[in-house]
């Protein structure tokens, strides 16, 4: 073998090293990554170094948020060896590389890559400190950052409701796609069938097939408030998030206190279990306060434009008590009611029949909704799918009076 | 124009055809070139991403041949369609005369003579020594199934037909495929392309795009424009202005005769950089004053040195 293809064989290593390190982090690249990015790099060649960044870039990269993690490892991996040094004496423990060298920050995801995913004792330790914060109808000016621990549920209300909620569908009315399907009690004539029928006789008689609309379950999304106040029913409600997450496609799950966590991937887990447990990890603001003005303005801002598409209805939980006493909450809602097809309020305290429309969040949120619902028991939560399943238009009668009575 | 072997040739074809490049998006392109897979790009809207299909196929002499993705894209009138009508006169012709059998009857009907071809199709089926640019425009409009009925066009070069069998490019179309990002398109279909974000340029970019696309513009004029526009970005808005608004505000900023930003003309012709009426109202009047002078401020520290 000569020097030339023994350097191409470290570089070809080196390549794929990278793209491992890249994996463990959590980008998803498998070893057709690597041969194509091998690829990449034969055609560009290593004589300059931004060519060779924007390379690997183009072939390691699918998603604008992996760019900050590619290019934080790929510093890492190959400006300086010997930060990728102590990353390996990690992995492999026989080996030992300088130990004193600069601390350089680095994502905490990125080094439990470059680890190879050891356990970190340290968390796990962390994690049984248990604390209990119940703060029903209550709503907290502090911001409650600390990890809520599910297991708190009582078994029987756990049991009771997991088995009646993980056998609840949402059967959103459908919406007409612009494909089609044949049916013979179709309203337009599918030529293509029909001349494919028409040659099967000869052509001495043409019959006339015809086909239909297809329909389809709209998008959804659900936007579930997880404040203090909200804390009973959200940890019901969770499980029905999750029932209809894995039911069908298209659905997007967010909660919010203080501030907005998309938990979409975390539900999509089968089990109920782990799904809960990641929910709990990722998020930070469980039975806080809540401020749905700002909550409401970031998903406007980040998400509406790319889980809104496609005429989706929105789910929106919450006990309309807001930290911010409604402040922002008006415009933001606003904007979310002209952004997707419907917007369906589910509001526990409607359970009370005394129930006024008076708190400054309620007020503000009201005018933009297009049905007004309670949910707070298995029982409305069962009434709250068979509504949703009946055509009708898309505002609810019986919003007028509850915005006469808001006003 | 030959394809370009390396990347700074592949920098000067985008400079000829007056596109203003980054070295990092030239290498994603250098490489789809070389490799012959296709180039995904996804941005906001208007930051030029349509306009590099636009420009190489000017520069590099090929047919653009352009899908325009939307809701329920279909295969009739994206990949091909038959000739009803042809087809239906044939049957007619061919049972008056009465002289043909039913299997070659069948053959005839469903044979190329008949076929209507739609873009995809075009793209594969061009005969000449240049293989066309396929530009499949906003691919994010369309539903799943669209998205994976490309797979097999885009990694193989080939569709099916089933009438007729698999029809396949001697020479793979260059495609561009672009998106919004208004939902996340597929691993698989992003795994079979060169990806690049095409980010909102620096100031001093922008100023390079708008001496090439609006030629004309006053040097102080495009300075403060470019000032103006790069806070704007930095601002909480709902939909930040891109390169074309840039572009759009100094036309309709020379074609008013303006040489000067000043409040009253930004304020008349907002209109052009943000089209969100939220936006607008927030921006209007004393908080685009105060961008003004803020950018103003800037310019004086800066002239002496230029």
């Amino acid at each position: 073998m000569t020097d030339a293809d023994n350097d191409r064989g470290f570089l070809a290593a080196n390549i794929m090293h990278f793209g491992r390190a890249l994996r463990a982090a959590g980008l998803p690249i498998g070893p057709g990554h690597v041969l194509r990015a091998i690829e990449a790099i034969e055609a560009i060649g290593v004589s300059n170094r931004n060519d060779f960044y924007w390379a690997l870039h183009a072939v390691y990269v699918n998603r604008r948020d992996q760019r900050d993690l590619f290019d934080q490892a790929f510093h890492i991996f190959w400006r300086n060896p010997k930060i990728l040094e102590r990353m390996m004496s990690l992995v492999l423990p026989g080996f030992r590389g300088d130990e004193n060298m600069d601390q350089e920050e680095i994502s905490p995801r990125l080094a439990e890559g470059l680890q190879g995913g050891r356990q970190n004792t340290e968390t796990e330790n962390r994690n049984e400190e248990e604390t209990t914060f119940d703060a029903a109808m209550t709503w907290s000016r502090e911001e409650v950052l600390h990890e809520k621990d599910f297991e708190k549920m009582t078994a029987g209300e756990l049991a009771a409701a997991r088995r009646a909620i993980q056998s609840m569908r949402l059967p959103l009315q459908d919406t007409p796609t612009r494909r089609f399907r044949t049916d013979p009690r179709g309203a337009r004539v599918d030529l293509h069938a029909t001349l494919r029928a028409a040659l099967r006789h000869g052509g001495d008689i043409i019959p006339l097939k015809t086909r239909s609309r297809r329909k389809r379950r709209p998008p959804l999304v659900i936007m579930c408030d997880i404040s203090g106040s909200m804390d009973r029913y959200a940890r019901m409600l969770i499980h029905f998030m999750h029932a209809v997450t894995n039911d069908r496609d298209r659905v997007h799950t967010f909660l919010f206190g203080t501030r907005l966590t998309n938990v979409t991937r975390y539900l999509r887990q089968k089990d109920i279990d782990v799904a809960l447990d990641s929910v709990a990890g990722a998020v930070e603001d469980w039975s806080g306060g809540t401020r749905i003005g700002k909550c409401l303005h970031n998903f406007n801002q980040d998400w509406s434009r790319r889980v809104l598409g496609q005429g989706a209805v929105v789910l929106f939980i919450s006990d309309g008590l807001d930290r911010d006493a409604g402040d922002g909450v008006s415009r933001e809602m606003e904007r979310l009611h002209r952004s997707c097809r419907r917007l369906i309020w589910l509001n526990p305290l409607l359970r009370y029949d005394m129930f006024e429309p008076k708190s400054l969040g309620v007020r503000a949120l009201l005018p933009y909704v297009d049905d007004f619902r309670p949910v707070h028991n298995l029982n409305s939560l069962t009434r709250i799918v068979s509504v949703l399943g009946e055509t009708g238009p898309r505002t609810n009668d019986a919003m007028r009076q509850w915005r006469e009575r808001a006003a | 124009m030959d394809q370009p072997q390396s990347v700074e040739e592949t920098l000067a074809l985008l400079a000829k055809g007056n596109y203003v490049a980054d070295r990092s998006l030239a290498t994603a392109l250098y490489l789809s070139l070389s490799l012959q897979k296709p180039l995904f790009l996804e941005g906001e809207a208007g930051v030029g991403k349509t306009e590099i299909a636009k420009t190489l196929s000017a520069t590099l002499g090929r047919k653009l041949i352009r899908l325009q993705c939307y809701e329920g894209l279909d295969i009739a009138s994206a990949v091909y369609e038959w000739n009803y009508s042809l087809q239906m006169i044939e049957i007619r012709m061919a049972e008056a005369m009465g002289d043909r059998d039913r299997n070659l009857l069948e053959r005839d009907i469903f044979s190329e003579r008949f076929l209507i071809k739609r873009p995809l199709l075009q793209a594969l089926d061009a005969t000449t020594d240049a293989p066309p640019v396929l530009l499949i425009d906003e691919l994010d409009r369309t539903d799943e199934p669209f998205e994976a009925y490309l797979l097999e066009m885009l990694s193989e070069f080939q569709v099916t037909i089933p009438e007729i069998g698999t029809m396949r490019a001697e020479n793979p179309p260059l495609v561009i495929i672009t998106s919004n990002r208004t939902r996340e398109i597929h691993d698989a279909l992003k795994r079979r392309c060169f990806y690049y974000w095409v980010d909102y340029p620096d100031a001093e970019r922008e100023l390079e795009i708008l001496a090439v696309r609006a030629p004309g513009t006053p040097e102080r004029l495009s300075r403060q424009i470019v000032g103006f526009v790069q806070s704007l970005r930095a601002l909480d808005l709902f939909k930040s202005p891109g390169v074309a608004e840039t572009i759009d505000w100094a036309d309709s900023l020379n074609q008013l005769n303006r040489l000067e930003l000043d409040p009253d003309g930004i304020n008349d012709t907002l209109g052009a950089l943000l089209k969100y009426q939220d936006d607008i109202v927030k921006i209007q009047g004393s908080e685009a004053g105060r961008i003004l002078s803020e950018v103003n401020a800037a310019l004086k520290t800066a002239v002496p040195t230029a």
